[in-house]
């Protein structure tokens, strides 16, 4: 029975969106919360040429050695981003326009003048290929198993278990990090490690989803969970439950429209948060409204009689 | 002879004259967008063409260039808008709703993308070259669109200046005069949707962040005054779009927007490293400069004051460099061994002497 349904095409491929959504919700909220999502926007860009050089390295084109030169791609993509803003001479913001587009703009080049030997083209660095998950497929078990699920769920597991070991640590280096500072707990540290386990999701998700895509995996769900509640830990579950969500129906959709089904996972991610936007419970404009109307004709007491 | 033929060669003329436009609007445009703080701005308004291009070329079934021009303007604009609602109505914060955008309307853009494809339409080739800009593909008609758009947004630049200005340096300043500041801020934002629309056909929707920033911010490193810095950033733009055209027409196969974007980072590197007043370097050989100063003036003072006291020997406070140069100078002679034991044989000349008194004094005054 397990068997049969992992042979349909169906099940990998809705999977691995959920997967992939789930492992980049987990580190995108921090990044959602700290105010530094578009780091998720350098990365994913200049992660490009990460894998082209690690790959022109090692002749590998996934797997540990990949995720490894991402981390360190990323890595490298945040230090130069500060020391640009270090110089004083350029905003923060700046130089994180002017950091990936050089990064991504080397990969490109190196793509074209490798092109003959490589197999990743302009095209899949852009979409991915979630649609082809299952043709690459490990046995585990006797089953075959999408190695793009294998690599997501590894993904999602260290990104998880980083979390669950210094929670408390992050914590407290996202909403204070003054505090966490003088605590000791080195929140600069462990930022570095989360942009680095951003960087290797990037990579991992890469083959299904492409450089853009990732972005909304990332960011999308941990916002519209960041509208719908003020709990850390509920925002993961959240972030999780809309990942799953969307790439469900972005999968049936996709297919009953027959397009792309990467980016209409994508885009179900926008959909939740625009409904999370509107009709969120606490914080949703039309929930906002509906107060303040009901607020205006609710009957005045009267003041207590003598 | 190369280079002849190469002028003489239409595909190339095209693609020099587009890239030069996209400079001259992507330069001044790109100015306000870093100043005001919103460089990835650009980046999102520039991803969210993707699905206008994509729309006007399921409603006029071509790629004209007129349609995909008015659709990435609608829906780049629509993102930023978007954007600007979510940070304003929710608490998401600017850089959230930027990637949120950014990403979403991107993945229209590919659904779109994809359903054009699979509807088989045969003139559909070549939409995807919007990602990375095709500059080869450019037309001559392309560009009398490009260069009018171009002439336009810098006349309307050149009339809103003050008011641009204003709103760019002192918004609350502008609000108390009594100005738009929002249909300012909104059309400023508009603009460079339009400098966006310039660029797509020249380095695509995902290099064209970079050509918003690169050129502004290399412009900031050599001019203080708003004009001069609109004015290099064109330049610096022109430069690099030409560059940048003609080592990809050189090379054959490099794609175009690429080495556009590397050539106009290494014009910012540089402009980092040497702009005047600004540069780092000049910040370096500033501080070596003082550095070495100050130790000629203690090497002086210790000679003058404390020529008896052998902790202060100047063998022990300067490095041999530092102490033949003074001697290269005047300041200093080297007396056969033995005068004092302490001194290693250094000893102030005349000239030495009359330049430690000047030091002592003016330390003396900075003391008091």
């Amino acid at each position: 029975m397990m068997a049969e349904l992992l042979t349909t095409t169906a099940l990998p491929i809705m999977l691995v969106g959920a997967m992939v959504g789930i492992a980049s919700s987990a580190v995108g909220t921090f990044l959602v919360l700290r105010g530094n999502s578009m780091l998720s926007d350098a990365i994913s860009h200049s992660i490009v040429f990460g894998i082209v050089i690690v790959w022109l390295l090692t002749k590998q084109q996934s797997g540990p050695v990949q995720l490894i030169g991402a981390a360190l791609t990323g890595l490298l993509t945040v230090l130069l981003t500060e020391a640009l803003a270090s110089t004083k001479r350029v905003k923060q913001d700046t130089a994180i326009g002017l950091v990936f587009p050089a990064l991504f703009s080397i990969g490109v080049l190196l793509l074209n003048i490798y092109a003959n030997d490589v197999h990743i083209d302009t095209h899949t660095v852009l979409l991915g290929e979630i649609g082809f998950v299952w043709l690459d497929t490990l046995d585990i078990f006797g089953l075959p198993i999408p190695q793009a699920l294998v690599s997501m769920s590894v993904m999602t597991v260290l990104n998880y278990a980083f979390i669950g070991l210094f929670y408390k640590e992050l914590k407290l280096a996202t909403f204070d990090p003054a505090l966490a500072k003088t605590f000791g707990f080195m929140p600069s540290i462990l930022f570095y490690v989360l942009l680095m386990l951003t960087s290797s999701t990037a990579v991992a998700a890469f083959d299904a989803v492409g450089a853009v895509l990732f972005i909304a995996f990332a960011i999308v769900p941990a916002s519209a969970a960041y509208l719908l509640t003020d709990r850390l830990w509920m925002m993961f579950i959240i972030g999780a439950l809309i990942s799953i969500a969307s790439s469900i129906s972005g999968y049936y959709l996709a297919v009953y429209l027959n397009v792309s089904i990467g980016g209409m996972m994508a885009v179900m991610t926008g959909v939740f948060l625009m409904l999370a936007f509107l009709a969120g419970p606490r914080y949703g404009v039309i929930t906002q409204l509906v107060k303040r109307q009901r607020a205006r004709q609710a009957p005045v007491e009267p003041p207590p009689s003598v | 002879m190369v280079w002849l033929e190469l002028l003489s060669d239409y595909t190339f003329q095209n693609v020099v004259i587009g890239a030069s436009l996209l400079g001259l609007i992507s330069g001044p445009l790109g100015c306000f967008a870093v100043l005001r703080r919103q460089s990835l701005l650009g980046d999102a308004i520039s991803h969210a063409a993707l699905p206008g291009i994509c729309l006007s070329f399921i409603i006029t079934g071509s790629r004209d260039i007129g349609g995909i021009i008015i659709g990435s303007l609608i829906t780049g604009s629509a993102a930023a808008l978007i954007m600007l609602m979510l940070t304003r109505l929710s608490r998401l914060k600017t850089d959230a709703a930027l990637g949120a955008c950014l990403s979403i309307f991107f993945a229209v853009g590919i659904v779109l993308l994809t359903y054009i494809q699979s509807t088989n339409n045969a003139s559909q080739g070549g939409l995807e070259a919007f990602l990375f800009g095709q500059a080869a593909a450019t037309l001559r008609s392309d560009l009398w669109v490009m260069g009018s758009i171009t002439l336009v947004t810098l006349l309307l630049l050149a009339v809103f200046w003050k008011q641009a200005k204003l709103v760019t340096f002192d918004a609350e300043y502008a609000r108390t005069l009594g100005m738009p500041i929002t249909v300012i801020e909104a059309s400023l934002t508009a603009m460079v949707a339009l400098a966006v629309v310039v660029g797509l056909q020249m380095v695509g929707v995902i290099l064209m962040a970079a050509m918003i920033v690169a050129p502004a911010a290399a412009a900031r490193q050599w001019s203080r005054h708003l004009g001069g810095m609109l004015t290099i950033a064109a330049g610096v733009g022109i430069v690099s779009g030409v560059s940048g055209a003609t080592i990809s027409t050189l090379s054959r196969g490099l794609a175009t927007g690429p080495l556009i974007v590397l050539t106009a980072t290494a014009i910012v590197l540089i402009s980092l490293a040497l702009a005047p007043g600004r540069g780092l370097l000049w910040g370096v050989i500033k501080h070596y400069r003082q550095k070495s100063a100050l130790q000629k003036q203690q090497l002086l003072y210790a000679l003058y004051k404390h020529s008896a006291d052998p902790s202060c020997a100047p063998s022990t406070l300067g490095s041999r460099r530092m102490l033949n140069k003074l001697k290269q100078q005047g300041y200093l002679t080297r007396s056969p061994r033995g005068a004092t034991p302490s001194d290693g044989g250094w000893g102030l000349t005349a000239q030495g002497q009359a330049e430690a008194r000047r030091v002592i004094a003016a330390f003396e005054e900075l003391a008091s």
